[in-house]
C-alpha cells in the first residue's frame, strides 16, 4: 500500500484482471525489471481473459473500484488459442452498454499485454491510473453500502 | 369541512411539507407512484399508483442491523428507529383498508418496532375515488371508496378539494395547514359525490364477486381442489402480484457483504418465488401450483383463520392490471364459483 | 381476428380429435377483453374458451420448455404468431425444447394492442375494445371513446418483424399483410445521441422504478437458466431487492448481457413490466451493436445459427472502439 501523505487525499482504486499466461507474467516482468506502476492497481489473476464474466467487472465497481482494466494475451497468442477473441467481443459489448447507461467510458479498458511486455504493462497501468485520477471518484456505479 | 381550490394544491402541499415529510402520488417516467414531495412536484390524480403505499410503513428494503469486525471483536449496530413525521396524501380507500391488514401482522405482539414507529409518525390523508375503474372490487370486501376511513378524508369535486378530519391526528394536521384551507359548509356537495361514487361502484363488472365458501375454515374444502392446476398452469412465478399488492407482507432477511462488514436488511419476499421460505431441507413448496395456491389460500383462508375473519385482500385490482399473464385473485374466486351475477 | 379464432378452434378441435395432438397451448379469455391468459386445452369442448384477439400479445414459446419436460403423452399444439416463431427457433437452437413433441400452428397477426397505452391516453374504466380495422371503439364505464388502432399497438408490434413464419407445421392466416414496422433502433439511436449525463439521468429515472419482481426475466424465452444467478444464494448477487441504484443497474445490465445475441427482440420484457420500464432499449442496444460490429444477425431466424457472442473473427473491432464513437 502506498502511504498517503495527506490522509484525506483521494486515491483511485483500480482493478486489473490479468490472464495467467501473458499479462500476469507481464506484470511480474515489470516487477522484476523494477518498473513502477501505481499501487492503486489491484491485480486479480484469471486463467484466461475469457474467464472474465461481465459480472466480475460490475462486481468490481460495486465494491468501490473507480476503474476496471482487463489484460490478456495479444489476439492470436491466447494460451487456449481463442479465449481472448471471445473476451474481446464480450468486453466491447459490455463497455458499450456501460457507456449507453451513462457511465464514463474511460473507466473501463482492455489492453493486450504479453509476458515479454513488462514495460508496456507499466506504461498502461500508469496511463490508466492517470486517466482515472483525472476522472475522480466513481459515483455513478457503486453500491453505497460498500463505501466506508 | 374545509376546502381548497384544486389550482392551489401546491400551497397545501407546501404547508404540509413545511413541518414534515409529505408523500403523494407522482408520475415519474410515465408511472404513478408514491413519491416524496419537493417544491414543484405535481400531484397525479390517476386512480391507482403502481406500487401501493405500504412502502410508507414497510419499505421494500430496509436496513435493520450492521456488523463490523474491529480488533478481533464484532461490533453490532442496530439501525435507528425512524422518527420523522410523515404525511401521505392521496391514499385510496382500499389502500387505507390495507393498513388494517398490515397492522394485524406487524402490530400484534411482539410489535415490529420499525413498522410501529413509521405508522405512528404518519398521518394518512385519504382521497375518495371519484372515478373507480373496471378492475376495482373493493366493495366485495366491504370497503366504501366514497368514504375512506383515514385520519383525513378528502374528495375532489369540480375545481375543489374537500377536506374533513376524522381523527385526532387528522385534526392536528388540519390545524397545521389551516392557513391555506377555507372553512365551508359543503356537506351537500360531498354527500352528492358520495352517492355518485356508490352508484358507480354498485355497477362495476367485478362487484358481483362472492366470497361465499372462503373463510378460515375452508382449508379442507379448497386445498386439494382440482381448480388450482388450471389456474396456476401458466403462472410465470414472478413477483409482480405480490409486489404491487397492498396487503402482501411476507419478507426475507438477508445479509449483504459490504467488504468491511455485514449489512443485514429486510426486504419484501414473494411466495411465488421458488426460494420462498427456503429451509435446510429445501423448499416446502417445490411446484408452482403449490406456490400459487399459497398466495390465494393465505389471502382468503389462512389470514381470516388467524385474524377474526379478516381477508387479506382489499380489492384494489392492482394484480388484475399488472399480472403479466392476467391471472389474478378475481379469476381465482370466479373459478371456485364465486360470482353472483 | 375473429375469423382466425374460428379457424383455429376448428382446426385444433380436429387435431385433438384425430389424436395428432393431446394438448393445445393457446390463449384463454378472461373477465375483460384484455386479460387474456396463456392456457392449455385438453379436449375439443374446452376450446370454446380459446381466445385469439387483439390482446394476445403474449409469446407462448417459453411454456414449451416445461411442457416438453413433463411426462404427458402426445404432442403439444402451440399457437405462434410470426414474431413468436423466432423465439421458438431460438429455443430449438439451444436444445431447450423438443421439436418432435410440438405441432406449430402459425397464426396470422395484424399487430397486438397494449392496454397500458390505452390507459396512458386517459381512457378510464375500459370494459371493452372493439377492433374496427383502423379504428378502435372503446367502451368505458364513463362513456364510449375512439382512438386509432396504430396508436395503441404494443411496442414490439410498432417495430413488427414482418409476417413471415420462421417455423410452422401449418399456418392459419387470413389477415391482410400489415405494413412493415418502424425502425426498431430509433429509440436506441436517440439515446446514443444524448450526452453521457443525459443518458445517465434517463436510465436512473427509468431503472429506479424497478421493483425487482422478475417479471421481465421470467417471461423471457431467452432466460431459461435452470437457476438464475440472481436467485443463487452463493452467487453473491442474490439480493432479492434493489437496495440502491447499483443493484437495479447490475440486474438489468447482466440480464440484457446474458441474452445478448440470443434475444430475438420479442419485446415481452417491456410488455410485462409493471412499471413500464423500456427494457427493450437495453436489448436493442446489444442487437444494434452486434449488427454494426459483427454483421447483421437476427436470433431465431434459423435453427442452429451460431450466436455472435459464441463466435468471433480474427479482425473483430477492439473494445477501444467504444471510446472512439458517439457523444461524450
Amino acid at each position: 500500500m502506498q502511504v498517503n501523505e495527506n490522509a484525506k487525499e483521494w486515491k483511485p482504486l483500480i482493478v486489473a484482471f490479468c490472464c495467467n499466461w501473458c499479462s500476469y507474467a507481464g506484470a511480474d516482468l515489470a516487477g522484476t525489471s523494477r518498473l513502477s506502476y501505481p499501487a492503486d492497481v489491484k491485480i486479480i489473476r484469471v486463467p484466461c481473459s475469457c474467464r472474465v464474466n461481465p459480472m466480475f467487472i460490475l462486481k468490481a465497481f460495486e465494491k468501490g473500484a473507480d476503474g476496471v482494466i482487463m489484460c490478456g494475451c495479444h489476439p492470436g497468442d491466447c494460451h487456449y488459442s481463442t479465449g481472448n477473441y471471445y473476451a474481446r467481443r464480450r468486453m466491447t459489448l459490455l463497455f458499450s452498454m456501460l457507456d449507453y447507461l451513462g457511465i464514463d467510458r474511460k473507466r473501463t479498458r482492455v489492453e493486450w499485454v504479453s509476458a515479454a511486455e513488462g514495460q508496456k504493462f507499466s506504461l498502461v497501468m500508469n496511463d490508466f491510473a492517470k486517466t482515472i485520477t483525472e476522472l475522480g471518484e466513481n459515483v455513478k456505479l457503486g453500491d453505497i453500502r460498500c463505501k466506508k | 369541512m374545509y376546502t381548497i381550490e384544486k389550482s392551489k394544491l401546491s400551497d397545501l402541499f407546501g404547508a404540509i411539507s413545511a413541518s414534515c415529510e409529505l408523500y403523494l402520488p407522482v408520475k415519474k417516467a410515465g408511472q404513478n407512484n408514491f413519491t416524496k414531495y419537493e417544491a414543484g412536484t405535481e400531484y397525479c390524480d390517476e386512480l391507482k399508483t403502481v406500487k401501493s403505499p405500504k412502502d410508507m410503513f414497510f419499505p421494500q428494503s430496509e436496513n435493520i442491523v450492521s456488523f463490523e469486525k474491529t480488533d478481533g471483536k464484532i461490533k453490532v449496530t442496530p439501525d435507528t428507529i425512524p422518527t420523522e413525521k410523515t404525511v401521505v396524501f392521496g391514499v385510496r380507500a382500499c389502500d387505507v383498508a390495507s393498513f388494517d391488514v398490515l397492522d394485524r401482522v406487524f402490530l400484534s405482539e411482539p410489535a415490529d418496532s420499525f413498522y410501529k414507529a413509521r405508522r405512528e409518525n404518519c398521518t394518512v390523508v385519504a382521497t375518495a375515488c371519484s372515478e373507480p375503474e373496471e378492475s376495482c372490487f373493493c366493495s366485495v370486501f366491504g370497503i366504501d371508496p366514497s368514504e375512506p376511513k383515514a385520519d383525513v378524508a378528502t374528495w375532489f369535486v369540480g375545481e375543489k378539494l374537500y377536506w374533513k378530519a376524522l381523527t385526532e391526528k387528522g385534526e392536528e394536521l388540519t390545524k397545521a395547514v389551516a392557513s391555506v384551507l377555507t372553512e365551508e359548509n359543503a356537506d351537500g356537495t360531498v354527500e352528492a359525490e358520495k352517492a355518485k361514487i356508490k352508484e358507480i361502484v354498485k355497477n362495476l363488472p367485478l362487484a358481483s364477486l362472492s366470497l361465499d365458501g372462503w373463510d378460515g375454515d375452508a382449508t379442507e374444502a379448497k386445498f386439494d381442489a382440482p381448480e388450482w392446476e388450471k389456474l396456476s398452469a401458466s403462472c410465470l412465478g414472478c413477483g409482480a402480484c405480490t409486489f404491487v399488492c397492498p396487503t402482501c407482507q411476507c419478507y426475507d432477511i438477508r445479509d449483504y457483504d459490504t467488504g468491511h462488514g455485514i449489512q443485514r436488511y429486510r426486504c419484501w419476499d414473494s411466495c411465488m418465488y421458488n426460494d420462498f421460505t427456503m429451509m435446510a431441507h429445501g423448499t416446502p413448496r417445490p411446484s408452482q401450483l403449490q406456490r400459487f395456491r399459497q398466495r390465494f389460500m393465505h389471502k382468503l383462508v389462512y389470514f381470516p383463520a388467524n385474524n377474526d375473519g379478516m381477508y387479506s385482500c382489499v380489492g384494489c385490482g392492482r394484480c388484475v392490471n399488472k399480472c403479466p399473464i392476467s391471472m389474478n385473485i378475481a379469476k381465482v374466486i370466479k373459478a371456485f364459483g364465486g360470482d353472483k351475477s | 381476428m375473429q375469423k382466425v379464432r374460428g379457424l383455429v378452434i376448428k382446426r385444433a378441435g380436429e387435431l385433438l380429435s384425430d389424436g395428432t395432438v393431446t394438448r393445445v397451448l393457446g390463449y384463454k379469455c378472461g373477465d375483460f377483453f384484455y386479460d387474456v391468459t396463456p392456457a392449455f386445452f385438453e379436449s375439443a369442448d374446452q376450446l370454446s374458451d380459446l381466445e385469439y384477439g387483439s390482446f394476445c400479445g403474449a409469446n407462448l414459446s417459453k411454456y414449451l420448455i416445461n411442457a416438453c419436460k413433463d411426462q404427458k403423452e402426445g404432442k403439444i399444439l402451440v399457437l405462434l404468431k410470426p414474431c413468436d416463431t423466432y423465439s421458438f427457433n431460438q429455443l430449438l437452437t439451444e436444445h431447450r425444447i423438443d421439436r418432435d413433441k410440438i405441432y406449430v400452428i402459425g397464426v396470422g397477426c395484424k399487430g397486438m394492442l397494449d392496454i397500458e397505452k390505452l390507459k396512458a391516453m386517459g381512457f378510464k374504466g375500459i370494459t371493452k375494445v372493439l377492433d374496427n380495422g383502423d379504428e378502435l371503439d372503446i367502451k368505458t364505464i364513463y362513456g364510449d371513446k375512439k382512438c386509432k388502432r396504430a396508436d395503441a399497438l404494443l411496442e414490439k408490434c410498432v417495430c413488427c418483424k414482418g409476417k413471415d413464419f420462421k417455423a410452422f407445421d401449418e399456418v392459419i392466416d387470413v389477415e391482410e399483410p400489415g405494413e412493415k414496422g418502424a425502425d426498431r433502433f430509433e429509440g436506441v439511436a436517440l439515446l446514443e445521441n444524448m450526452t453521457s449525463e443525459e443518458r445517465f439521468a434517463f436510465w436512473n429515472n427509468e431503472l429506479s422504478k424497478c421493483i425487482r419482481c422478475n417479471a421481465c426475466r421470467n417471461v423471457c424465452p431467452a432466460c431459461s437458466c435452470m437457476k438464475c444467478v440472481f436467485d443463487n444464494p452463493v452467487s453473491g448477487a442474490a439480493g432479492k431487492v434493489n437496495s440502491n441504484s447499483f443493484e437495479e443497474k447490475m440486474f438489468h445490465i447482466i440480464r440484457a448481457f446474458h441474452v445478448a445475441g440470443r434475444c430475438t427482440d420479442c419485446g415481452e420484457c417491456s410488455r410485462v413490466c409493471p412499471q413500464g420500464i423500456p427494457l427493450h432499449l437495453l436489448n436493442r442496444k446489444f442487437i444494434k451493436d452486434i449488427d454494426e460490429l459483427y454483421g447483421d444477425y437476427q436470433a431465431g431466424e434459423e435453427v442452429g445459427s451460431r450466436a455472435p457472442l459464441v463466435n468471433f473473427t480474427f479482425d473483430d473491432a477492439e473494445p477501444s472502439i467504444v471510446h472512439e464513437r458517439g457523444n461524450e
